[in-house]
């Protein structure tokens, strides 16, 4: 999550949302995004709104720390309850990000978690992920974990190589997450996610090429490669500014992007959405939580400057722990800004959310200057042809490269 | 401060002994506006409480970029103050004359319309080429100059050195120049007693048939065409039908008067008198600058010499950035034509730019006026091809053409290819001749001559193509010279050169719109700038796309725009979704900025670096 909010209207007091936003939410699945502002260091290229202090305090001298942060969040889970009212859905999935939810205890991890149980109860199948500092984790603490009712685990590995890691400022041993996911199998966990970064300036395609094989070779059901994204204000994106290291050129980027789907697929791994491959192609081994995002469904976002979406109706956080904190210690909704999606919004943000995964977007969701645009892009060997014939837009390995200049044109 | 003097001679009714007509020529900067608004308080016809800076100056663009591209006339009570006359109120009509080099016909009949000119030159900066070129006019018309040194206030002024350099260019002693401030008011009232001490009366033929010159033609969106007039002979009056000498048309006096400085209706115009009249046309091009106007009934038979059609000499395609703008441009051509005789154009159609105009233009600042009015007052968003002058080709098999558009450039056997060309004058401090005769020269220049003005001040006469000074001479020749030289052109016919046409072929297809006329010996290195800089410009598409620049069939420079293989995102997930929205948006709208050139993309500041010549473009490679 970037840490720039968007500009939208004001979120009513009691964070209530519109009549409509609720019609129909029977029919959709519900999941719980909880993030975890903290990190023991920021690493040079992260711009995600985590902070490095264990104490931060808002207006009216309210404390959120660390240490009471799964009290903290637990209110808004209620006020959760509150605003959704009588919905009877259970929650599907939670995905608990950050930051570095691991910086927490265990226990208080299964705490958020708990809160969600008692105020909406979770499905049978619910799927329960959290993201996992490989350092700051060990088998006793994925026990707890796993027992709490955490059943997938995602650890930041970015890379297998140390230069890389450097430049990234990822402190962990390289060797250390592939220990992590057989630590997490032995504790239990059926579904285990790596997540790397291609393109750090000073990779090769070598180093690519060994970083995924590491990560390959440690079995996880699930593999998130992200091309770096140097993003303004960040440590990283001064010491290019200032020549201290190399910008990655997008050639570079997307030959990588080729070496990661050739490599992973030849391991068995099937890309179902742009930058996430999941093995054997198993439905189960995707993720199910990123899955609701890309499909429209409904989340609650808890925590700072977290992002929630309930039937067309977007709305994000106070962005600062302290800010947070004191709006529900004050009995309001944290919640900074909304906005309220126009048909078209939807139309337009289905088209670009679901052309990215591997069953693509309905043809009948374009207009006609959009239709004769698919059109060319199929001519173009952009989209995939049998899909396309059964009335699916569904991009092809170079137009998953090239993704973001189709839903331009499809849009239309 | 002198009121309003008593005694005011109405118009039609004024002894064409009281009167002075007088225009002021100054270079841009010199402070005619300002030395116009004193005179405006001094003679009481502007009350202090109404007064503002610029007075006369009335268009927003005007004022703004500190020209004056409309003339008007002024009629100003003044009773000296000292000397022979003093105390008997004359009549002072002040022609206000346009500043530049673009608009030397209609200064010519500003000037044919005066018996004396005050000559304005800033203390701090001496005569100008522009000035200069006004002031050989004024001399040929044989007025009565009086020289006046201007912001004598400034502490960089220096009065002794230009008096001398005036006094030089005009043949009177140093001391005959007056010094004043148009800023604090010094020496103005001295100015006002000299111009009826020493330009001389009017004079014309009372009794006989009426003739009154136009010397300027606004379009005023309330009243129609108001139409400036000088009487040489007879008398004009209310209601009467008239006639124009160059076109027989005949027009119904709606009314007559003068301005001072608003319009003031009066009962007609007598010899040597000065004003304006409206007759209801709607179309400056029906009362054109520098035709002769009579009476209907016992009219005059010859008409006053001097009358000149404007002719175009830079040409250059106005496309609007949205095609559907089109009707949008062609409506505002038509309203700026009404108030500019000389602008001319005709629809023409660009297979990369769509529908758009030929535009004609007197120079290279009428282009800039034109261009700046309809993106402002009209909000046009203008694709402008680079300017070019009209070109005489004559083919082997006798044939000839005018071509106006370098895509029009015929194929085959050409005899001779003619381009027109000027006789330029700069203007600068001596230490810049090595400069600017590089310059020149680098632009296919002969020089004709060079004269120290003053000790340390030349003028440098050079023969040059009109092609080759239309689109940057003039800000080259500025920073070659810290912004001290200063130029002015006539043309003075054409010359035979060894001309090609260079096109440019993006992804294989001939852009018309990126085509130029250009001498031989500088085709190649304009085409591989032009490649380069288009190479830089143009972002990547999904498709390599080959840029090359050709004379004929031979290709003389080639780049290649790489495709572009990477335009997705990594991340998308709950956070990203409303920001990934918005970025669309936003790219959306970047895209509609984009000219569609058959299946590439070319973003409108690749239009205009056509037009550019900066060399740090070409430098850069491969940054997208």
């Amino acid at each position: 999550m970037p840490s720039a909010l968007p500009d939208g209207e004001p979120v009513p007091e009691d964070g209530a949302l519109p009549g409509h936003a609720l019609t129909g939410a029977a029919g959709r699945p519900l999941g719980f995004y909880l993030h975890v502002p903290y990190c023991a260091t920021r690493c040079g290229y992260c711009d995600f709104n985590t902070y490095t202090a264990t104490e931060l305090r808002g207006s009216g001298g309210v404390l959120a720390s660390r240490d009471n942060y799964a009290a903290t969040l637990t209110e808004e889970v209620r006020l959760a309850r509150k605003v959704l009212g009588d919905d009877p859905r259970r929650v599907r999935t939670v995905f608990v990000g950050g930051g570095t939810p691991t910086l927490l205890a265990a226990a208080d991890l299964v705490r958020m978690l708990t809160a969600i149980r008692e105020e909406f109860g979770l499905a049978e199948d619910a799927e329960i992920t959290t993201e996992a500092n490989p350092e700051s984790v060990g088998p006793a603490y994925l026990q707890a974990l796993r027992e709490g009712g955490f059943n997938r685990i995602s650890f930041g590995m970015q890379s297998a190589r140390r230069h890389v890691l450097d430049v990234l400022d990822r402190t962990h041993t390289p060797g250390r997450p592939e220990a992590c996911v057989a630590e997490a199998r032995a504790a239990g966990f059926e579904h285990v996610n790596l997540d790397l970064i291609y393109g750090t300036p000073g990779e090769s395609d070598e180093d690519w090429r060994a970083s995924l094989d590491a990560a390959i070779g440690a079995g996880p059901d699930h593999i998130s490669a992200y091309a770096l994204i140097v993003e303004e204000g960040t440590q990283l994106a001064r010491r290019i500014r200032r020549g201290e290291v190399p910008m990655t050129d997008d050639d570079v980027h997307a030959d990588r992007y080729l070496i990661a789907d050739e490599v992973l697929a030849a391991a068995g791994y099937r890309w179902y959405e742009v930058s996430n491959w999941a093995a054997g192609g198993r439905p189960e081994a995707r993720c199910l939580h990123n899955e609701l995002y890309w499909r429209g469904a409904d989340w609650w976002g808890a925590g700072p400057g977290a992002h929630s979406h309930v039937g067309g109706v977007r709305w994000w956080n106070a962005k600062h722990p302290g800010a947070y904190a004191a709006a529900l210690a004050q009995g309001r909704s944290p919640g900074a800004g909304r906005e309220l999606l126009s048909e078209e919004d939807r139309r337009v943000e289905r088209i670009l959310l679901e052309l990215r995964l591997r069953e693509g977007c309905p043809l009948d969701l374009l207009r006609p200057a959009g239709a004769a645009a698919a059109a060319r892009a199929l001519a173009d060997g952009l989209l995939q042809e049998a899909p396309y014939a059964e009335g699916s837009a569904v991009l092809t390995l170079r137009g998953r490269l090239l993704a973001d200049a189709v839903v331009r044109d499809l849009v239309d | 401060m002198p009121a309003t003097p008593k005694n005011v001679p109405e118009p039609s009714r004024t002894d064409p002994a009281l009167i002075r007509n007088f225009c002021i020529i100054a270079h841009i900067d010199h402070g005619k506006s300002t030395l116009a608004d004193r005179m405006l308080q001094l003679t009481g016809v502007v009350e202090q409480r109404q007064m503002r800076a610029q007075y006369l100056d009335r268009m927003d663009i005007e004022r703004e970029r500190g020209i004056t591209i409309k003339s008007q006339a002024v009629r100003l009570p003044w009773a000296p103050t000292e000397g022979a006359q003093q105390g008997s109120t004359h009549i002072l009509n002040m022609i206000d004359t346009p500043g530049h080099v673009d608009f030397t016909y209609e200064v010519s009949r500003s000037l044919a319309a005066c018996e004396g000119t005050v000559l304005l030159v800033d203390a701090a900066q001496g005569i100008e080429a522009q000035t200069l070129a006004n002031l050989y006019l004024a001399m040929e018309n044989d007025l009565k100059i009086i020289p006046v040194l201007n912001k004598i206030d400034l502490p960089a002024a220096q009065p002794e050195k230009f008096s001398e350099e005036l006094a030089n260019l005009i043949g009177c002693e140093p001391d005959e120049v007056l010094k004043v401030s148009a800023k604090t008011g010094l020496g103005v009232e001295e100015l006002l007693n000299k111009v009826v001490a020493e330009i001389p009366a009017p004079v014309g033929v009372a009794d006989a048939p009426a003739r009154a010159m136009i010397f300027d033609s606004v379009y005023d969106s309330y009243r129609g065409v108001v139409t400036y007039v000088r009487v040489v002979d007879g008398q004009l009056n209310k209601r009467e039908r008239i006639r124009m000498m160059s076109t027989n048309a005949t027009h119904e006096l709606l009314e007559i008067g003068s301005n001072s400085p608003e319009m003031l209706p009066a009962d007609g115009l007598g010899v040597g008198e000065v004003g304006y009249l409206i007759t209801g046309v709607k179309d400056v091009r029906q009362s054109k600058v520098g035709d002769t106007i009579t009476s209907l009934h016992k009219g005059a038979e010859e008409a006053l010499g001097g009358y000149k059609d404007p002719k175009p000499m830079v040409f250059s395609g106005l496309y609007p950035l949205d095609g559907s703008d089109y009707p949008e441009l062609r409506e505002a051509l038509d309203k700026l034509q009404l108030n500019d005789a000389a602008l001319v154009y005709e629809p023409e159609t660009s297979a990369a730019l769509g529908f758009g105009f030929r535009v004609g233009f007197l120079g290279l600042l009428h282009l800039d006026v034109v261009r700046e009015r309809l993106e402002r007052e009209f909000g046009l968003d203008l694709i402008a091809t680079a300017p070019n002058v009209v070109y005489r080709v004559l083919m082997e098999d006798g044939t000839e053409h005018q071509v106006t558009n370098p895509s029009e450039f015929p194929e085959g056997k050409l005899a001779e290819v003619y381009e027109p060309v000027v006789r330029a004058t700069v203007l600068a401090p001596s230490e810049f001749i090595g400069a600017i005769m590089e310059l020149c020269q680098t632009r296919r220049g002969v020089m004709l001559g060079m004269d120290y003005l003053s000790e340390d001040r030349v003028e440098i006469r050079y023969t040059l193509p009109l092609a080759e000074i239309v689109f940057d001479f003039f800000d080259h020749l500025k920073s070659k010279t810290r912004g001290y030289a200063s130029l002015d052109y006539e043309p003075t016919g054409e010359q035979s050169a060894d001309l090609v046409k260079v096109d440019i072929l993006l992804h294989g297809d001939k852009v018309d719109a990126f085509s130029v006329i250009t001498h031989k010996d500088q085709a190649y290195a304009y085409g591989v700038r032009l490649v380069a800089k288009l190479k830089e410009l143009i972002p990547r598409q999904n498709f390599e796309v080959p840029v090359q620049a050709a004379i004929g069939s031979r290709v003389i420079a080639r780049e290649t725009i790489r495709a572009i293989r990477k335009d997705v995102l990594a991340k998308c997930y709950g956070g990203d979704i409303s920001r990934k929205r918005k970025l669309l948006e936003k790219q959306k709208e970047g895209k509609k900025r984009m000219k569609m050139v058959g299946a590439v993309e070319v973003p409108q500041e690749a239009f205009i670096a056509v037009l550019s010549s900066d060399d740090g473009g070409g430098q850069s490679k491969g940054k997208k």
